[in-house]
C-alpha cells in the first residue's frame, strides 16, 4: 500500500472526542522518537500539540475519544471525509471508553447528579465508538494505547506495510514474562484471559488482576475474529472465586464495558442477578 | 481554524472573530470575548469537552475500583487523582498509611510532578515565549533545549512506570498502599537518570529566567495545601494568601462550585471570589518548605520568591521539576521496602474527604460509602475548574493592553493567557475555541 504519491510528506491529524487525553499524552510520551516523528510526518492539525491547525485532506488522521454529542456525530463524519487512513486509538475511540457506563444508565439522572443545572448540558444518552458512526481503518486498543504499539503501526504505514496488530490475550504475554497466575495462586478475578494483550501484561506482573484496558482478545479457542470465552472465566469468577452476580456484572462492565463481548457477558450475570433476587 | 477577517463586515455589525480549538492544552474548549464601546463587555470561557459523568457513575462501584476509574478523569495528571481517592477512602476506613508506603506515594507523585511540568514547560509554554506553534517545531532551533526537556521528562515517567506498571493511567495504587512495591535495587537503577534530571533542572529555571514576561501583576488569592514540614503533595491543611486555614473536611463549607450555561465545567469559588490554584500558589504559600539547593537556583537566575506574575508559572513550574527531582533522590536513597505492599483494610460506613496537590493544584475528593464497601455519592472538584474564574478575569484585565491590535494578535494574547494555567479542560468538564465580538 502507498501511503502517500511522491516525496511528500505525509499529513497527520489527530483529533479529540470524549476522553481523558491520556492516547494523545502517549504520542507525546514517545520521547526518543518524538523528533523523529515530526520530521517524517506533517503535523497538520494536532491541537494538543501544537498551535498550527490546517484544514485537510489528511493521510493518517488518529482519533481519540467516544461519541456522545450530537455536534460529534457530525464532526466525526467531517474528520473521516478529510481522512484516507483513519486509525482509532484508546478504549474510548474504540469501544466507548469508561463514560459508555452511561449507556446502562438514565441519563437524565446523571445530569442532575453531577450538574446543578442539568438543562444546561447537551449530550447524547450514550456514549460509542467511532466504528459505530464511520468506516475504521485501524484500531488500537488500551486505555491508554501502548505507545510502542502506535509507533510500530505509524511505521509500517509509513514504509508501505499493512500494519498487524495482535488481538492474543494477556494471558500470551503474561506467561512470557514469567508470572505466576494470580488467578490460581490469588484467587484474582483475573480479566487476562478473555482481554486482548498489548500492554505486556501489566496488571499482572504489578501482582494484580487485569480489568480489561485492551478489550476483548479474539478467539483463543475458535481463532482470529471469534469473541473470547467469557462466559466461561465468568462461570469460574462464580463458582470457584465466589463472586456474587453484581460482581461479575461489574468485573465485565468497566473500561470496556461497551465492547460486544463484555457486554453481552454483563447483561447475562445482570439477568441472572436479577432472577437471583427475584426467587 | 482561524476565524474570517472582519474587514470585509459593515461597520455598524457586530464583529466576531472566531478561533477553533486553543491549542496547546488538555482538552478542548473555546473563549468568547465581547467587546463594547471600545472596553471589554464580557469574558467567557467555554469548555466544549463533552460531559463523561464520572461523579453519577461511581455511584454503585466498589471502593477498590475507584482508583482505576477516576485516573480516567485525566490521563495527564491520573496519580493525582487515585491519590486524592484513597486517601479520602482510608480517611473512611480510620487507615492511616505511613512510613516507607507513605513515601512511596510521594515518590510516584514525584514522577507525575516532573513529567506534567516537563510537558507543560518544554513542548506547549515555552513555545509562546520564544514564538513557535510547537515544541516539535522548536526543536529545529532550539534543539539542546527540547532534547533537554523531553529527557526530564522522560525520567519522570520512568519512575512511574516503575512504581505504577505504566506512566499513563498507572495500576498498583489501592486503598491501603500498593499491589507492588519495588525493591531498593530497581529504585537505586533510575537514580544516575534521576540526578543528571536535576541538573538539567537547574539548567531549565535559567533558560526559562531567560525569556522575557510582559509586565502584568494582577493581586490573586493564592490556595494551596501546607504541611507542617514538607513541601505538600498529599497532605496538608487548605491555605490561602488571604489566612485561610483549613482541612479537607471543611472545604465545602468555604468554596462553592457553580455552574454557567457557557460551560459544561463547574466554576468554584471561595466565598464568592475567583482565586488561584497551582504551582505559583504553591511555591509562594510553602516557600519556606522548598530545599535550599532550589531557591540557590532561583537566586544564581535573578529571581526570588514570590511571584505574582502568572506568565512566571512557568518559572514556579521549574522550580517544582527541581524539587520533585530532588526529592526523589533524597527519597530513594532512604527507601527501605516496606513489610507488606499494602495494610489491611476493614470496610466501614461512613463519609471521607481529601484534598492533595494535583500538577495543576488543589484537587479535592469526597466519598460516601455503604457497609459493603459501595460508593453511595462521590464529589470531585479538580483544579482547572478552580482556576477557571481566575482566567476569565487575567483576560478581562489584560485585554485592554491588546484591544487596538489586530483580531489574531488580540486572539494570540488570550491564548497566551490562558496557557499560563497549564489548564486541563479533560478534567474540567466537570476549555478553548476563542470567539472575540466587538461592537465597532
Amino acid at each position: 500500500m502507498s501511503f502517500v504519491e511522491g516525496q511528500r510528506k505525509p499529513r497527520l491529524g489527530v483529533f479529540k472526542f470524549a476522553s481523558c487525553d491520556g492516547c494523545q499524552l502517549s504520542v507525546l510520551n514517545l520521547e526518543d522518537e518524538l523528533l523523529l516523528l515530526g520530521a517524517a510526518l506533517d503535523i497538520a492539525y494536532f491541537p494538543e500539540a501544537s498551535s498550527r491547525m490546517e484544514p485537510g485532506p489528511y493521510d493518517l488522521a488518529l482519533v481519540e475519544g467516544s461519541i456522545t454529542t450530537e455536534e460529534d456525530e457530525h464532526r466525526i463524519k467531517a474528520v473521516r471525509e478529510q481522512a484516507k487512513v483513519l486509525m482509532t486509538i484508546g478504549a474510548c475511540a474504540t469501544a466507548g471508553g469508561i463514560q459508555a457506563l452511561r449507556n446502562w444508565a438514565d441519563i437524565g439522572s446523571y445530569k442532575q447528579c453531577v450538574y446543578p443545572r442539568p438543562d444546561f448540558i447537551r449530550t447524547l444518552a450514550t456514549s460509542t465508538s467511532i466504528a459505530d458512526h464511520v468506516k475504521v481503518d485501524y484500531e488500537l486498543r488500551g486505555c491508554p494505547i501502548d505507545k510502542d504499539q502506535l509507533l510500530r503501526v505509524v511505521t509500517d504505514l509509513l514504509a508501505g506495510v499493512r500494519p498487524r496488530i495482535p488481538a492474543d490475550s494477556v494471558c500470551l504475554e503474561c506467561k512470557r514474562r514469567g508470572n505466576v497466575c494470580v488467578v490460581v495462586a490469588k484467587g484474582m478475578p483475573c480479566l487476562g484471559p478473555v482481554t486482548s494483550g498489548g500492554c505486556g501484561a501489566i496488571c499482572p506482573s504489578m501482582g494484580r488482576d487485569c480489568y480489561g484496558c485492551f478489550g476483548p482478545a479474539e478467539g483463543m479457542a475458535k481463532g482470529v475474529g471469534y469473541p473470547p470465552n467469557t462466559a466461561s472465566l465468568a462461570k469460574q469468577f462464580h463458582d470457584r472465586l465466589g463472586l456474587i452476580p453484581i460482581d461479575v456484572v461489574r468485573r465485565f462492565r468497566g473500561i470496556n464495558g461497551a465492547a460486544a463481548s463484555f457486554r453481552r457477558e454483563s447483561e447475562a450475570w445482570a439477568v441472572k442477578r436479577t432472577n437471583s433476587e427475584g426467587s | 481554524m482561524r476565524g474570517e477577517s472582519p474587514a470585509h463586515q459593515p461597520a455598524n455589525s457586530t464583529r466576531t472573530i472566531a478561533i477553533g480549538t486553543i491549542a496547546r492544552v488538555e482538552g478542548e474548549g473555546a473563549l468568547r470575548v465581547t467587546v463594547k464601546q471600545g472596553t471589554v463587555h464580557e469574558v467567557e470561557l467555554r469548555i466544549f469537552e463533552p460531559p463523561r459523568f464520572f461523579e453519577a457513575f461511581l455511584q454503585g462501584r466498589h471502593y477498590d475500583e475507584v482508583p482505576d476509574i477516576v485516573a480516567r478523569i485525566c490521563g495527564i495528571c491520573p496519580v493525582a487523582y487515585q491519590m486524592s481517592a484513597v486517601h479520602a477512602i482510608e480517611r473512611i476506613f480510620g487507615l492511616r498509611v505511613d512510613g516507607p508506603l507513605r513515601e512511596l506515594r510521594r515518590l510516584l507523585y514525584c514522577g507525575e510532578w516532573i513529567e506534567s511540568h516537563a510537558l507543560h514547560v518544554y513542548l506547549l509554554h515555552a513555545p509562546d515565549f520564544l514564538g513557535y506553534e510547537s515544541g516539535i517545531v522548536m526543536a529545529k532551533d532550539h534543539a539542546a533545549a527540547v532534547t533537554r526537556g523531553l529527557r526530564i521528562k522522560k525520567a519522570g515517567n520512568a519512575l512511574m512506570t516503575l512504581l505504577g506498571g505504566r506512566s499513563v493511567h498507572p495500576v498498583s495504587v489501592k486503598v491501603g498502599g500498593f499491589s507492588r512495591v519495588p525493591s531498593r535495587r530497581e529504585l537505586e537503577g533510575l537514580k544516575d537518570e534521576l540526578s543528571w534530571a536535576r541538573d538539567a533542572a537547574i539548567e531549565t529555571i535559567r533558560w526559562v529566567a531567560s525569556f522575557s514576561y510582559p509586565d502584568f501583576v494582577p493581586d490573586y488569592t493564592f490556595v494551596a495545601l501546607r504541611h507542617e514540614d514538607e513541601y505538600p503533595f498529599n497532605e496538608g491543611r487548605i491555605v490561602s494568601s488571604n489566612g485561610l486555614a483549613i482541612s479537607a473536611d471543611e472545604f465545602e463549607r468555604h468554596f462553592e462550585e457553580q455552574q454557567v450555561p457557557h460551560s459544561t465545567a463547574l466554576h468554584c469559588r471561595l466565598n464568592g471570589a475567583s482565586y488561584q490554584v497551582g504551582p505559583l500558589a504553591r511555591v509562594n504559600l510553602n516557600r519556606d518548605r522548598l530545599s535550599p539547593a532550589v531557591m540557590a537556583a532561583l537566586k544564581d537566575a535573578g529571581l526570588s520568591l514570590p511571584l505574582r506574575n502568572p506568565f512566571q508559572g512557568i518559572v514556579a513550574r521549574s522550580v517544582e521539576m527541581l524539587y520533585a527531582l530532588e526529592e526523589a533522590l533524597r527519597l530513594i536513597d532512604r527507601y527501605e521496602p516496606p513489610p507488606a505492599p499494602a495494610l489491611p483494610v476493614t470496610v466501614r460506613a461512613g463519609v471521607g474527604m481529601a484534598c492533595t496537590e494535583a500538577p495543576r493544584g488543589i484537587l479535592y475528593h469526597r466519598y460516601r460509602i455503604d457497609g459493603n464497601g459501595l460508593i453511595r455519592e462521590a464529589k470531585i472538584v479538580p483544579p482547572t475548574s478552580q482556576n477557571q474564574g481566575r482566567i476569565e478575569e487575567d483576560l478581562r484585565l489584560f485585554l485592554p493592553r491588546v484591544l487596538n491590535e489586530a483580531d489574531e494578535a488580540i486572539a494570540l494574547s488570550c491564548e497566551k493567557v490562558i496557557r499560563c494555567y497549564d489548564p486541563c479542560i479533560s478534567c474540567a468538564t466537570h476549555f478553548l475555541k476563542l470567539e472575540l465580538q466587538r461592537d465597532l
